[in-house]
């Protein structure tokens, strides 16, 4: 798949784009990037010198959704991505070698350009039983990302299972499924979550990094801060519903209708950090509150473990019956101001007795 | 500090003087002792007052009132609550760190909410010895100027570790809003590498404002009970500042 000497440049016009529509294409970059005015520019030159930067794209435990999400990347398209920007040496999934040619292409990349291939990884490996739960090309998973994290430039940990570890990992996570951060530790790693993440947001961090040749400003989490540093709320064209106070009550009801907030319907844009609510979905067409559902809250580290998707506050597990803080809260209160009332009343008793005794004692 | 850690014990009025006062003929003059200076006060009723309309809008947050008919542009119901809810969290933050200077410079009853004598055995003691009385196996109260080991027990955790709580897990949420550029993200953003998720952070935050209610029941409750049963001013107490032993 090319031997990553070419510049990007010399691929575009060798794929009969114009110079033109290459330019359009960099000033499309640099604004969805949330970049000056001079950084297309800067795009265009980069894109024009540099040789395209080989990765490495490898799945772990995980669903491919972050493929399927990636191949509808429109700006940039993903044949831009895939074919002109980045040398996409080795993705199992849709490469054409296979067996022993394909895993010949990764002792190849790790030799010749050791520290500076990225290595994407999708899916998580899973650490129980010495990793058997994931073996990929004889081998557990775990094993052969470890081999070719070691010679990484960076990592991309693609989606909700390589940065959270996701459903695999959810309670009791039988296959011990690990986040890779948790398993390669010395290696710069840019977590890009979400189930799946947003083509354009997946796509969007490949320009940056092959554009400037480092990885994107991370926020405390390792995220990229251009795409991950708001919650859906914050952006949602739902917000001034919420800040009127009008909620949907139920599904169907007129409120659901109109439109308004879906915060009661336990929707969990206010503790989500993503982009969906500005750079949407399928081509910015529309994202999951615009079609009246709630946000499920994907991007988020357990969004699999915290109980319905439909509940506002948070189910409880540890109180053995499913409870929310209310319904503990209350309890507990419930119990405190019981304890005072009896504790006043026997107060009041001992109290009558004890001057029933002293006037006893007085007479 | 040395005088932060002065014993319970020594915060105790002299009994043998109370005692000779009040054997015989009932003494004219009551001892009184100054406990709670001014900013103490102020501090203690501004924070009951901002803890209690932070509950009520806190609660409504969590679950909102029913939903308002009319353009979004019309009403700003949730917009309010909430507005109420950070300028009481704001306020209680400053008045808390207020109380919490006011430690350093006011009399050592200032100090009592702030720690617990751990190593002390003779607080232990007495902390036991004020459960006995609280489970009716005692016929008589101690009497303390400032707070029984209890009830300073209590306070340091009911009051002082929950309010601190609240506080810091309630600016880490605020930062959600004001954004990680904010001076709450680069404070109180380090609370989203314990909880990764501010979902987990708004149940503990929930969570905290029932331990709140809870403490505040017994607060309230201890508070008249020890007024009438311990025969020494509480509830005035933090009024006047000043103590009266009624025996």
């Amino acid at each position: 798949m090319g031997t990553a000497t070419e510049t990007f440049y010399s691929v575009i016009r060798r794929q009969g784009i114009t110079r033109r529509s290459f330019h359009k294409f960099c000033s499309l970059t640099a604004t969805s990037l949330g970049l000056g005015p001079l950084a297309a520019s800067r795009i265009a030159n980069a894109l024009e010198t540099k040789p395209r930067v080989p990765v490495i794209w490898m799945h772990g435990l995980e669903c491919t959704c972050c493929s399927e999400s990636f191949i509808r990347s429109a700006h940039p398209l993903v044949k831009d991505a895939v074919l002109s920007m980045i040398s996409l040496d080795y993705d199992d999934t849709i490469m054409a070698a296979a067996g022993h040619q394909a895993e010949a292409i990764l002792d190849e990349t790790r030799a010749k350009h050791k520290g500076q291939y990225i290595l994407a990884v999708e899916g998580n490996p899973p650490l129980n039983e010495g990793g058997m739960f994931c073996i990929d090309g004889g081998k557990p998973f775990v094993e052969k990302l470890k081999m070719m994290a070691e010679d990484a430039m960076a990592i991309i940990a693609w989606g909700a299972c390589a940065s959270w570890g996701c459903v695999q990992a959810a309670k009791p996570n039988p296959t011990q499924a690990t986040p890779i951060d948790k398993v390669i530790t010395n290696k710069p790693i840019i977590k890009v979550p979400g189930c799946p993440p947003i083509a354009e947001v997946m796509t969007g961090v490949v320009t940056f990094i092959t554009t400037f040749g480092k990885l994107p400003e991370l926020d405390r989490q390792g995220r990229p801060k251009m795409f991950y540093s708001q919650r859906i709320h914050d952006k949602c064209y739902r917000r001034p519903h919420f800040d009127a106070g009008q909620f949907v009550e139920e599904w169907d009801d007129e409120a659901a209708r109109k439109g308004y907030c879906l915060y009661k319907m336990g929707c969990k844009g206010p503790t989500t950090y993503n982009a969906c609510s500005t750079v949407r979905w399928n081509g910015g067409v529309s994202f999951p509150i615009q079609s009246g559902h709630g946000c499920i809250g994907c991007s988020e580290d357990g969004f699999w473990d915290k109980g319905s998707f439909y509940d506002r506050l948070t189910t409880i597990k540890q109180f053995g019956i499913e409870k929310n803080a209310d319904q503990v809260g209350m309890v507990a209160a419930g119990a405190v101001g019981a304890a005072v009332a009896a504790h006043a009343a026997v107060t009041a008793v001992k109290r009558l007795a004890s001057k029933r005794e002293d006037v006893d004692h007085n007479s | 500090m040395m005088d932060a850690v002065a014993p319970a014990s020594d915060a105790r009025p002299d009994l043998a003087a109370i005692a000779s006062d009040a054997s015989g003929e009932r003494a004219v003059g009551r001892p009184t002792v100054y406990v709670y200076e001014a900013p103490v006060r102020i501090c203690h009723w501004v924070n009951a007052f901002a803890i209690i309309v932070l509950m009520v809008t806190g609660y409504f947050i969590g679950s909102p009132l029913p939903t308002v008919a009319g353009e979004a542009s019309d009403h700003f119901v949730m917009g309010y609550i909430r507005f109420a809810h950070f300028a009481a969290g704001q306020v209680l933050a400053v008045f808390f760190l207020t109380r919490i200077l006011w430690a350093f410079v006011g009399n050592h009853h200032s100090r009592q909410i702030f720690y617990i004598p751990v190593h002390r055995k003779q607080f232990w003691k007495e902390v036991l010895h004020e459960i006995r009385w609280y489970a009716f196996l005692e016929r008589e109260p101690k009497m303390y100027v400032g707070h029984n080991p209890l009830a300073q027990t209590a306070m340091f955790t009911g009051f002082t570790l929950f309010v601190a709580f609240m506080i810091i897990t309630g600016f880490a949420l605020y930062s959600e809003g004001a954004g990680i550029d904010s001076w709450q993200h680069k404070l109180f953003g380090w609370v989203f590498a314990i909880w990764p998720n501010s979902q987990d952070v708004h149940t503990w935050h929930h969570l905290g404002m029932w331990a709140l209610v809870t403490f505040v029941m017994v607060h309230i409750y201890a508070a008249i009970r020890e007024d009438i049963m311990s025969r020494q001013s509480i509830i005035s107490s933090m009024v006047s500042g000043e103590r009266q032993f009624r025996d």
